[in-house]
Formats: C-alpha cells, structure tokens, sequence
C-alpha cells in the first residue's frame, strides 16, 4: 500500500504527467465512442484533473472543455454513457443535499429520499393527467406543457423543503440514532402513502405509477433526449455546488458546524439551534425535491418503488465513502457509487454471460455480479472503515476561504506560525 | 439599578434542593465570586442564570428584563456570555472559526447576500475575521488562527474559550471554574487576566471558583453556598472572617451540623 501511495504522490506532484493524462483521456474516450473502459478512464481523468496542482484557470478551461464538448459529443455516438454521467450528477446533487444535512449540520437522516420522492410527485401530478382528478378540465386541462418544467423546479424545490420544515419541526428535538429513526419511518410514510393513495381520492395512482410525464420544453423545442437533460443537471449540479459552497463558508456554515461540534455550546454562543437545524434539513429537503422534479421528467414514468429506503442509504453511502462535510469529496462517493452500479458490475455481468455462452465457464445465473450489488457496497464501506474512516476525500478546515474572500490572501500559510506572524503584523 | 438581580431562586431535582431561595444581585464593573463545598449548588445556579435549567420558584432579572423563561440563545442575545466547568470548545473547527461561531446575532448579511457574495457580505465577514484575530491577540493566542481547537494546550483551550465568551460581546460574563486544571503560575495569569477585562472592558463578571487565591484575590464580593443555600455574602475580608462559612469549608461535626441544617 506505501508503495502505490508513493506512485499516486508521484503522479499528483508532476504537472507534465497530469497534463497529458487530463487531455489525452478525453481525446481517447471521444475517439472510442465512450466504451466502457475509456469512459471510466474520463471519469478518473476529470478526477485526477481536480487533485492535481495544475492552475485553477487550467483545470476550469480543461474542465468545461470535458464537460461541455467532449462528453456530449462522445455521448451522440453512445447515450448509455450520457445517461450514466447524467446519473451521476442527479445523485451527486442528491448526496451534496444530504451531505448538508449530515455532514454539516450533524443530523443522520435515513428518509432523505422522502423528499426526492415529494419534488418527483408534484411534477408528476401536474405533468400529467393525474391532476385532472382533483382540477376540473373545464377550468384547467393537463398535463401542463413542458415549458412550466423550469417553474417547477423552484417550485418542487420549495414543497419539498416546505416537507422538510414540518417534518424538521416536531423531530429537530431529537438526537443521532433517535433522529435517524424517525426520519426512516418519515421516508416510509411517504412511500405507503404514494403507495395507497389512489383511493378516495386517485392522487398517485398507487403502485401503478405515474405516466407520461410531460418531458420539459424551451423555446417550443421538447427536451427529451439524453443530451439535454445531461446539460440540465450539469447546469443544476453547478449551482447547487456554488450555493452550498458559499453557505457553507458563512455565517450559516459555521453555525451548522458549531451545533454538530457541541450543541449546548452553541446555544450558548447565541447561534438559534431550532432556526439553523431547519435551515440545514430544509436546505437538503429542497436539493433532493428540485432533483425529484428533474428525475420524474427525465424518467417520464415514476411509482412509489424508485424511493425505497435502499436508494436513502445508496446515498447516504455515497457521502460516507466521499468524505462527510467535504463536496468535492461527495460528488466523488456519488461518481464511485453509480460507476459501480451501472457500469463496472453491470459489464462484469455480460462479460461473465459472454463466457458462459461461448461455454468457456459455467455460471449459474444466480452468481450473476449485478446481483450482488449490495454485498459489494458492503465490502467496499468495511474496507472503506477500516482504511480511510473519514472519506476518501475528508472534510478540512483551512483559512484560505475567507482569506480569498475578503482579500487577505498576500501570504496564505494557514498552519505555519512564523509567516502568519508576519502576515498579521504588516497589516 | 443593579444588572442583575436574583430573587428567591429554587431548584429541586427529585428529592434533592440544589439551589434553595437564592437572593442575589450584582452590579455593573463588578467581579462577584460564588464559592462554596462541592455540590452546593454554584453550577445549578449558574446554569439557570444561562438558561439551561428552569427554576422551580424565584426571578431572574437582567437589565430590567426577566430571564427566568428564556431559552440558552436568548440569554445570549441578553450580552450574557460564559464558559464551562470542563471546557467545550468546538474542537474540530479552528480557533478563529470558534470565535466567529460565537459572532453569528451580530452578523447583517442576509442569505441572499450569501449566495451574490456581494460586498454586504465580504464586509461583515471581513469584519468578524479582523475581530476575531483581534480577540485571539488579546487572549495571547496571537498567530494561532489556522489551528484547529483541539490542538490547542490546556491553558490555551481555557483562553479561547473565553475568548468565545467576549465575541458576543457580553455584559456579563460568566465564568465557571476559570482555574481549574491551571498550575499556580497559570492561575496567576488567569487572575490578572480576568482582572484585566474588567477593566478594559467593563464587563461585569460572575464566577464560581474553588481556588480561594485566586477569589480572594480578585473579588469585589463572594456570596457562599452550602447545600443550596446562600449562607453568606460580602467583601473578602468579612467573608474571611464569618464563622459559617469556615465551618462550612472546614466542616463540624455530624451532631452539630444536623443542628445547623435545622435551625
């Protein structure tokens, strides 16, 4: 292990290497119309491009060049990896939305897909027929079109936090395993009651889900290819990364992380504990329902068994794997988990069936790897326990923020004592 | 008008009275000590002035206004600040964010402001960074910004959290045990110290104590507890001389003890 330590220092310390391996991977993934292999080479490639010491002007430019040219114009020739970055994105918005809550604010949550499920259903009640049930046609006729798609992402967005405030507001007292409880029972609630409500009244149309949800619109073109939804969560994830960002290095974020340090003392300082625990859980609530509204136009077809308590904790794994606290660290568990569900275990998969095919081995079907999913997941969270407790990318707290921020940044050496000394004198 | 002023304060928990009809008040600049044998009740009594516990009987007033009912957060948005018996610092974060943590009624930016990042915000968070060095500079923590609390020595852990205390900019100060755990030397610095912000500036400060070097030294006034009563109150001077209170400290025997527990 010493010794692959040293050869990824090696490499994260030489700029020429990391240049070449950022460029020629996406030229290489383009050309090879984005198999399976050159794809994850991009994936990683886009990760090591994030660690490295080049420039951050170089990383934005070769970043957006990745992200805005090469990927989709790989993806026209293959949409299957489309859909997995897409994916990708809508569960890195999701774990940056649960990190908030779990890794700032120190509250467990394990009904976090409760409130993706509530972005998703109001959506999908309006997008499609399902609202004619309640709304007479003769005063409105649905579904509605596709350009109320982009009103109702602020919308779902403020339901879904508007869920979390009221959930948040009886349970907020309650603490670690306790919360954790309460919050999963909340996550089933919401699940049986999508489930059953198609009676009295027919809301959800019960286990038969609903179909089909309008696809969003722009300028009267219908959006509903992998490409254009790819560019809505690549535009949505970058938001999402900058408002959290900015929140987290405020006022906001250092409340939240006083409370998750020591609660009492934090009451204490003045900073309102009930205020900022809701702020926090409305704050994932809403990332995860504008996310469920992205999703139930994407999918155009949604039933109350895409939010089970699995899809809670795949994300909740994602920020634990990730580094809690950390978003960079996150969006990484998200890219490690969904790589891994759609790609690695599907591919072992086919490959092993191609084998037993050609009759080279003989697999059971019951020994299919796609199935074992779960059990991988396991080993890789033990493994990840035991070699890097805090995430592979763990939280850090550094003055270079708000020394950037308010311009103090001539010597940035927040852990050397001489040259802060020297810093704070000549100021 | 005194800043605070306490009147006729209980609290029982089960069976057992920490606190019993506590009168009390303190004045504004002044340095008051509560001292008294373990669990005569100086810790219930501070945390009800703080708001952790409720009192079963009695007021609390500071400034004119009752805090009897008040929630922790609010006795702080009072200017009322303390610190802990074994200290609670916000370890993973570091010193300067400590400080700034306890800053948070005091900022103006709003959260759209927040996210435009625009120069309501850069000011407000400039401002509380530059006072918080400056606070750190005047706990001797100079320099000491980027590190994280837990890794702060003992008597360093002690000056920042006072520090904490006077980011709120408190007009009382609370301060449990401030001592405790520090060597004579350190303790003679704590004493200076504590000296020194009153006279800098002008908190009124409240504190509970064991080392009575230290609270004799210091002290405008001592009011002693001993099972939940206050038996005494005064100068240094008549409190070094009261009968009850060395006896309280120095203990009597079982007979005579029941006698003065009755009477």
């Amino acid at each position: 292990m010493g010794k692959g330590k040293g050869l990824i220092k090696t490499i994260l310390d030489r700029q020429l290497p990391q240049l070449i391996v950022v460029i020629a991977a996406p030229a290489v993934m383009y050309f090879t119309r984005a198999i399976t292999v050159t794809f994850i080479l991009f994936l990683l490639s886009l990760l090591l491009l994030y660690l490295s010491k080049l420039k951050n002007s170089y990383k934005l430019i070769i970043a957006a060049v990745d992200l805005l040219a090469v990927m989709p114009l790989a993806g026209l020739a293959n949409s299957y990896a489309l859909d997995v970055i897409t994916q990708i994105g809508i569960y890195a918005v999701l774990a940056i939305g649960l990190n908030v809550v779990v890794g700032f604010a120190g509250l467990l949550d394990l009904g976090y897909v409760g409130f993706y499920a509530a972005g998703a259903y109001v959506y999908a009640f309006f997008a499609t027929t399902q609202a004619n049930n309640v709304i007479p046609e003769s005063v409105m006729k649905f579904p509605i079109s596709g350009n109320w798609f982009w009103l109702f992402l602020p919308i779902c967005m403020l339901v879904a936090a508007g869920v979390g405030i009221l959930l948040g507001l009886p349970v907020l007292r309650l603490k670690g395993d306790y919360l954790a409880i309460v919050t999963l029972g909340f996550a089933e609630i919401i699940r049986i009651i999508l489930n059953n409500a198609d009676k009295p009244i027919n809301l959800t149309n019960g286990p038969k889900g609903l179909t089909p949800i309008q696809p969003p619109s722009l300028f009267g073109i219908q959006l509903n290819q992998s490409i254009h939804f790819y560019f809505i969560v690549l535009v949505i994830l970058m938001l999402v990364i900058l408002a959290t960002k900015r929140i987290y290095n405020s006022r906001i974020g250092r409340a939240w992380a006083a409370i998750r340090e020591d609660e009492l003392a934090a009451r204490t300082m003045g900073i309102p504990l009930v205020k900022m625990k809701l702020m926090a859980f409305a704050m994932g609530a809403g990332f995860a329902g504008m996310m469920g509204c992205v999703f139930a136009a994407k999918q155009t077809f949604i039933d109350p068994s895409s939010f089970g308590f699995m899809e809670s904790i795949g994300i909740l794994a994602m920020v634990i794997m990730g580094g809690m606290g950390n978003i960079s660290g996150v969006v990484i568990g998200a890219l490690a988990v969904v790589v891994l569900q759609l790609q690695l275990l599907k591919e072992l998969s086919s490959y092993l069936r191609d084998l037993t095919v050609a009759g080279v081995l003989n697999i059971p079907a019951s020994l299919d790897p796609a199935k074992y999913e779960r059990l991988v997941f396991g080993l890789i969270l033990i493994l990840m326990c035991i070699f890097r407790p805090k995430g592979f990318l763990p939280a850090k707290r550094s003055l270079v923020f708000i020394k950037k921020l308010i311009g103090r940044n001539g010597i940035v050496k927040d852990n050397t004592l001489d040259t802060t000394n020297i810093s704070n004198t000549s100021e | 008008m005194p800043l605070l002023e306490v009147y006729g304060l209980s609290k029982s928990f089960g069976g057992l009275t920490a606190n019993k009809d506590i009168d009390f008040h303190m004045n504004d600049h002044e340095i008051v000590s509560v001292i008294g044998p373990n669990g005569a009740g100086k810790t219930t009594f501070f945390n009800m002035i703080s708001g952790f516990y409720r009192a079963d009987t009695g007021t609390i007033v500071f400034e004119g206004r009752k805090l009897d009912k008040l929630t922790p957060e609010k006795v702080a948005s009072c200017r009322i600040a303390r610190t802990f018996q074994n200290i609670r610092l916000f370890p993973e974060m570091l010193t300067v964010e400590n400080i700034m943590a306890a800053m948070n009624m005091d900022f103006k930016y709003s959260l759209f402001d927040i996210l435009l990042h625009n120069g309501r915000f850069k000011k407000g968070e400039a401002d509380a960074y530059d006072r918080a060095i400056e606070l750190l500079k005047y706990v001797g923590l100079e320099g000491r910004e980027g590190e994280l609390a837990k890794n702060l020595s003992y008597g360093e852990q002690r000056r920042l959290e006072i520090a904490r205390a006077l980011a709120i900019k408190p007009k009382l100060l609370l301060l449990d045990e401030p001592a405790a755990g520090l060597n004579p030397k350190e303790t003679e610095e704590m004493k200076n110290f504590i000296i020194q912000i009153r006279n800098e500036l002008g908190h009124a400060i409240l504190l509970i104590e064991h080392d009575m070097k230290l609270v004799m030294g210091l002290s405008d006034r001592i009011a002693v507890l001993n099972y939940g009563v206050k038996i005494a109150e005064g100068t240094p001077e008549e409190i070094k001389g009261n009968q009850e209170v060395v006896e309280a400290y120095l203990g009597i025997d079982e007979k005579e003890e029941d006698v003065g527990a009755a009477s």
